[in-house]
């Protein structure tokens, strides 16, 4: 059976434990059992300025909780661990969270490479993974998902909508609204990245336009020289870009520098501020797709968007800090409903995927629920292009490829 | 259009910084015969130094009054920090065998980079740097950017300063004496632990500079950039022949010429369209080093000052 700890005093331990910077969990004797939800995302290095909005988004939700006592009789915490955006490493922390039996769910990672190598070993240990950001389509649809979908793990769910969906819209948008003929297609051979502009590919093609050259980059690279050149001679009208923030907001100022007036069209991995604030005036005019509606024009984010300013975390709640709110909080009500008067069943852990699985409840980001695939059924995506300086909203909606 | 001149440009801006980095390599190499792995964080701490002058400096500073500045703050902490390493880490293994201080230079290298990484400020991810702002310009169909300028003056200036000094200076000549035989050097009267120290402190100087012009060029200074720059300015220095200064500029210029053409033109000859492309550049550079060291292990230029390993 699994015991939790109990505890009126690990409150203050908890802090400590999630890198908290601050003692606002202190909330932690409102209950006599504690669960610990657990958080997998890049912290340090690349793609960091993202992956921070999950863990802090994750722990506003932990400190609501625990505040309003969601849950009578559960303290929640944060176990938030570190992949680096490293697949290895990924696998080396969902072992981690899996042994810590006070795990009843996770939340992450920000990588749908890095969920691939994750999957299997919450899958085994029946314990829930809810990714706020992973957009791989065969995460939750499998290999073959273009022509037969199948679910490979019944624990894994995501908040985020899929490439499929994703890739296919900024392609409508680049050859409809922005009337863009011809396109250079760039991505950076990661499950993310090559699998997005794969997508864009085909529906960019069959909208009529035409890809004009392709080319790949390695992640970490800074010096793309030779592939602008090769891209403004190419006579491309856009470029777009599977892949990171990391590598396009190099590969943008090193494009417009060399005389290349053509946007970058990218994924949601580059919506980010850091993408702006290092390639400067030179990201005038790029777009990425998004998850979701903007954040800011959500009601009900009003006291997140607020609670996340007031602390002054670093790095950005706009991309998925709001899904990891919401993830988070799909992990505590499933807990609520399988852990009663403060007693963990010894099953708990495959009970909470079966209650995460039923899930329906109006989230910060729209509304929150589940369909046979783990797949969020909230589809709407939101166009955004650098004006003036700043990410502006120019089109939601959703894709209906094919 | 032609794309082969602004491809051969590429090439050059690249390969001069390779070439400013690889400098250091080879100085150290030829005095002492270390290779001192930790110089790409010497490189990196260089980038880093000069990003703090320009965090010190009032805001909205113009860039030429800050440049020069910034140069020196990068140039300081970077000699600061090669001739700490030479005291401390590699000068107590002097006459051990070699391979401790090649490990201590690993571990070195290691140890820089997470003190960055723990320690400064905001350091866990890529750090803004300030840009210039007066091109790009236009030279026949190629274009030179802004980042571009500051490499094309500052590598050929450096590389001259370098070569007189070497040559003409008195210093210059205790170095080559050194370099050939460091015992007979000493019994001529020369202090060859300064030779040593003044060899670290040119490296260091030089990683400053490149490591200012990186951060000109790509917008930012992570903590990590001193890895893949290093392995590529030692193969730079490799190719030119390890220990001849000019082998380390002309192997630094011929490796980003291959680069830069190797990705640029392989995938539109036939067949090869699956070995082209951006992401295979450290493929061929690393290609080409094994290619030198199996046809001419000298490298291009050999070593001119001894006839030692």
């Amino acid at each position: 059976m699994v015991i939790l700890t109990s505890v009126l005093t690990t409150g203050a331990l908890t802090l400590t434990a999630c890198g908290s910077r601050n003692n606002d969990s202190k909330g932690g004797d409102s209950g006599n059992v504690t669960v610990t939800i657990g958080v997998d995302a890049p912290l340090t290095g690349q793609n960091s300025a993202t992956g921070l909005g999950i863990q802090y988004g994750a722990q506003i939700a932990v400190d609501d909780a625990n505040k309003n006592k969601t849950v009578p009789g559960v303290t929640f915490k944060i176990k938030a661990l570190d992949d680096k955006a490293i697949p290895a490493t990924g696998q080396q922390n969902a072992t981690q969270l899996v042994s810590d039996s006070n795990v009843l769910g996770v939340v992450g990672p920000l990588n749908s490479g890095v969920a691939t190598q994750m999957q299997q070993t919450f899958a085994t240990a029946n314990l829930v993974e809810i990714s706020p950001s992973n957009t791989a389509p065969e995460l939750t649809q499998g290999k073959n998902w273009q022509t037969a979908k199948q679910r490979p793990f019944k624990t894994y769910f995501r908040t985020a909508t899929t490439d499929a969906l994703q890739g296919a819209f900024a392609a409508d948008y680049a050859y409809n609204g922005l009337k863009k003929k011809k396109a250079f297609v760039v991505d950076d051979k990661q499950t993310y990245g090559a699998g997005l502009s794969k997508i864009f590919r085909q529906q960019f093609v069959k909208q009529g336009g035409k890809v004009i050259g392709t080319d790949h980059v390695n992640v970490g690279d800074r010096d793309f020289s030779t592939l602008v050149t090769k891209i403004k001679n190419s006579g491309a009208d856009i470029l777009y870009y599977g892949g990171q923030y990391d590598e396009s907001e190099v590969l943008t100022k090193q494009l417009k520098e060399a005389g290349a007036k053509i946007p970058l069209f990218g994924g949601d991995g580059m919506f980010t501020p850091t993408y702006i604030k290092t390639a400067g005036k030179t990201a005038e005019g790029d777009l990425v797709t998004s998850i979701g509606v903007p954040v800011d024009t959500l009601p009900a984010a009003k006291d997140f968007v607020a609670t996340y300013k007031a602390k002054k975390y670093p790095g950005d709640y706009g991309t998925y800090g709001s899904y990891a709110y919401d993830a988070t909080t799909a992990i505590i009500k499933a807990v609520g409903q399988v852990v009663k008067n403060g007693k963990v069943p010894s099953d708990a852990r495959a009970k909470v995927v079966d209650a995460v699985q039923n899930t329906s409840f109006d989230g910060i980001s729209g509304k929150i629920s589940f369909d046979q695939y783990g797949d969020t059924t909230n589809k709407q995506l939101t166009v955004y292009q650098v004006i003036d300086g700043k990410w502006k909203s120019v089109k939601s909606g959703t894709a209906n490829p094919k | 259009m032609n794309t082969l001149p602004q491809q051969l440009a590429n090439g050059l801006f690249l390969g001069s910084m390779y070439g400013l980095i690889a400098i250091g390599y080879t100085m150290v190499y030829g005095i002492v015969q270390l290779i001192n792995f930790a110089h790409g964080e010497i490189f990196m701490t260089g980038g880093f130094g000069a990003l703090t002058v320009y965090l010190v400096l009032p805001d909205g500073i113009s860039m030429w009054i800050a440049l020069p500045a910034m140069l020196l703050g990068g140039t300081l902490v970077a000699v600061l920090i090669a001739v700490g390493a030479e005291r401390f880490a590699y000068r107590p293994l002097r006459g051990a065998p070699r391979l401790a201080p090649l490990i201590t230079a690993i571990g070195l290298s290691l140890a820089l980079q997470q003190l960055v990484f723990n320690l400064y400020p905001n350091a866990k991810t890529a750090r803004v740097f300030p840009q210039l702002h007066f091109g790009p310009f236009h030279v026949g169909s190629i274009t030179i950017q802004s980042g571009d300028v500051f490499l094309i003056i500052a590598a050929p200036l450096c590389m001259a300063v370098l070569a007189f000094f070497v040559r003409l200076s008195r210093t210059g000549r205790a170095m080559q004496a050194t370099a050939q035989d460091p015992d007979t050097a000493q019994l001529m009267g020369i202090d060859t632990n300064r030779i040593i120290v003044i060899a670290f402190a040119i490296g260091g100087l030089f990683a400053a500079v490149a490591g200012t012009a990186y951060g000109l060029k790509y917008g930012s200074v992570s903590y990590d950039m001193g890895f893949l720059a290093g392995l590529k300015a030692f193969t730079a220095a490799v190719l030119g022949g390890i220990g001849n200064i000019y082998g380390a500029m002309l192997g630094g210029l011929v490796l980003g010429l291959a680069e830069a053409m190797a990705t640029a033109y392989i995938a539109n000859i036939p067949g090869m369209h699956q070995l082209g492309g951006g992401s295979w550049a450290p493929v061929w550079a690393f290609v080409l080093l094994i290619l030198v060291l199996l046809f001419r292990p000298q490298g291009l230029l050999g070593e001119r000052v001894a006839d030692r390993a």
